[in-house]
């Protein structure tokens, strides 16, 4: 069917890069890079749940460092200081802590997804600032210091979640193919009635909400979802660092996610992985060196100002196909009713 | 708690609490003239502060000031426009996200013209062990020019608005744009002094502060989260308000100093912007529902 292999193939394409990538950096001896593209694939899943909450249900954050930072934490301090507690099942504390980031993301969502527009990004940026400061301000947290020799976690057959040198490979698999994942489900989330009403509560709450879109539900649902991939990506990169530090909760890793999103075509779910992926990697090996922040602030301002669609948007081949892209999509959410 | 003691905590509060009511007066400008929520309002205080403490070395301190003062708001002037002026009738999330922008910039850049140290311009009168008695408080002269200069700025924007033409067109702008056009008035230079109105009142408050506080130069977010829950808190587009909610915010703030760890006094302010905005996101003076439904360009 052409409609199902147009829709997967970005998946297969991301999963043959990921492939090729690797077979090329093992021919080549680069190994090394692995570590920061394993990495970078953890940021990644961040931006891909942002790019659910932004592109299709329209709802900005600025908080979502916070949510990486809930889960990276969580995990932390289960397996460091609460380690007997789960002495039975070590692994437990990746489900727990992005069940953690769930529920935090519940009750915040339900205030702050009444609000819209600037109130929206305030009020998620002061939930980010929030969690940073109390993590700062906390003893178990580690404060300034973070939270250093969190072990390595055993998944199932013989998966290691660790930064170990000998298991590279593997954990850039491992990585990776929660990226996959990742981007399988919002495509399937896109392509359902689900992201038929997202789409509708984009162009109009007040019309989604007359065609019987249940709008506070559904952006309720999607903000959990989008909290969770951050929770997953903190919990797993803080195991594959043996650590995590009050940074990554700060604001400035909040407006990154949200210009990487912007940069990948905010609502391109590949767009997304390909542009986080890539840009996370250069900042990560030091290319931007003293002008990190000041890169991506720039990156915001450009996209937002010349080219709205995205990064892709500038190309003029994709330009057109992001246009046909955007023609199905309108019919679609035309021709059949969400609810 | 004798009263010498509450005195001081409320002097301290409503010290900070002025600065951040001038940062939510500049968030209220730019939103009257463009339905802007400007996030890089916070910036301008640090600039403010960080341009006389550089120009202090070359010039008296009064002459510094004043021309830091007017730097900034030139400053906010450019921003506008090259990166505001042009757009027509953005999208809200476009204009959120390239303030934020701005403010990264604007942060970057000052981390490359100066450094990442902190800095402060020397008292304006005396030192920094000079203090008056008040009734049992002690308090540095700089609390008073804090206060003082605040004041004055709250009264002569009052007066602008109320008595000059300029000040009348602005808020015909501000109440009714395409109005105010037909009548005449030319809204697109107003919108820029309102940018540069926003600036250099932040600027001079951030040389106020910069003795108590000093001017780092990347104190401009957690300024401008305050200044805006201060705006919202009265209400976004009421000038009088933010300064009653300035006053509340930074008085409860010095407050719970004395109830709660120091690390979490910058997360006080912030859960009062989030309940106010949960419970009554007119502010508490406003009437108009406008977070909610029927938000502009929402």
């Amino acid at each position: 069917m052409p409609a199902a292999v147009r829709r997967y193939a970005p998946v297969l394409l991301v999963a043959a890069l990921v492939v090729a990538v690797q077979l090329a950096l093992s021919l080549l001896r680069l190994e090394y890079l692995l570590t920061q593209l394993t990495m970078s694939a953890y940021y990644t899943l961040v931006t891909l749940g942002l790019c659910l909450l932004m592109g299709y249900a329209g709802q900005v954050s600025m908080g979502h460092a916070g949510f990486f930072a809930i889960g990276g934490y969580t995990t932390a301090v289960l397996s460091t200081v609460g380690a007997a507690a789960l002495a039975f099942a070590p692994w437990l504390s990746v489900p727990a802590a992005v069940l953690a980031t769930a529920a935090v993301a519940f009750v915040i969502g339900i205030p702050v997804l009444r609000l819209r527009g600037h109130y929206l990004a305030m009020a998620t940026l002061a939930f980010g600032f929030i969690v940073s400061r109390v993590i700062l301000g906390t003893a178990v947290f580690g404060q300034a210091d973070g939270i250093s020799d969190v072990p390595a976690i055993k998944l199932f057959a013989g998966l290691v979640l660790t930064g170990k040198r000998s298991l590279r490979v593997q954990n850039y698999y491992t990585a990776w193919a929660l990226v996959v994942l990742g981007l399988l489900l919002a495509i399937n989330l896109i392509n359902s009635r689900v992201g038929r009403a997202l789409r509708a509560i984009h162009g109009n709450e007040d019309a989604a909400a007359a065609m019987g879109v249940n709008v506070a539900r559904y952006k309720l649902a999607v903000f959990v979802l989008s909290a969770v991939y951050a929770g997953l990506g903190g919990a797993c990169l803080t195991h594959f660092n043996a650590g995590i530090g009050p940074g990554e909760a700060g604001v400035m890793k909040s407006v990154r996610y949200v210009a990487l999103v912007a940069a990948g075509g905010m609502g391109s779910p590949w767009g997304t992985v390909a542009v986080s992926a890539g840009l996370t990697f250069l900042s990560l090996r030091g290319a931007f060196g003293l002008y990190d922040d000041a890169v991506f602030g720039a990156l915001l301002v450009g996209i937002m100002l010349f080219a709205p669609d995205g990064l892709f948007g500038l190309l003029p081949g994709l330009r057109g196909g992001r246009a046909r892209l955007r023609a199905g999509r309108g019919g679609g959410a035309g021709g059949g009713h969400p609810q | 708690m004798g009263t010498g003691q509450i005195l001081q905590y409320l002097l301290s509060g409503v010290t900070t609490g002025s600065v951040y009511a001038i940062i939510g007066i500049g968030f209220n400008i730019i939103y009257s003239s463009t339905g802007i929520i400007n996030f890089a309002q916070g910036e301008f205080l640090m600039l403010g502060g960080m341009i006389s403490v550089s120009l202090g070395h070359l010039m008296p301190l009064p002459a510094a000031i004043a021309l830091a003062v007017v730097i900034t708001g030139l400053v906010g002037v450019l921003l506008q426009l090259v990166f505001i002026s042009w757009l027509k009738n953005p999208a809200v999330l476009r204009t959120i996200i390239i303030t934020i922008g701005l403010s990264i910039l604007v942060r970057e850049a000052a981390l490359h013209i100066w450094d990442e140290k902190v800095r402060a311009l020397p008292f304006w009168t005396g030192d920094e062990t000079t203090s008056l008695a008040l009734m049992g408080a002690r308090v540095s002269p700089q609390v008073l020019w804090v206060l003082g200069v605040s004041a004055l700025m709250v009264g002569a924007l009052t007066l602008f608005f109320r008595y000059t033409l300029t000040g009348r067109a602005m808020r015909a702008c501000a109440s009714n744009g395409t109005a105010a056009r037909l009548c005449g008035i030319r809204t697109s230079s107003l919108v820029t002094l309102s940018f540069f109105i926003a600036a250099a009142m932040g600027a001079l408050a951030g040389c106020a502060i910069s003795p108590l506080t000093q001017t780092q130069y990347d104190m401009g977010t957690s300024l401008a989260v305050k200044g805006f829950t201060c705006a919202v808190l009265g209400g976004l587009g009421n000038v009088t308000a933010a300064v009653a909610a300035g006053l509340l915010v930074g008085v409860l703030e010095a407050a719970s100093i004395s109830v709660l760890p120091l690390a979490y006094k910058d997360v006080v302010a912030l859960v009062i912007m989030l309940a106010i905005l949960f419970i009554r996101p007119e502010g508490l003076f406003g009437r108009r529902a406008t977070a909610l439904a029927g938000a502009p360009g929402a």
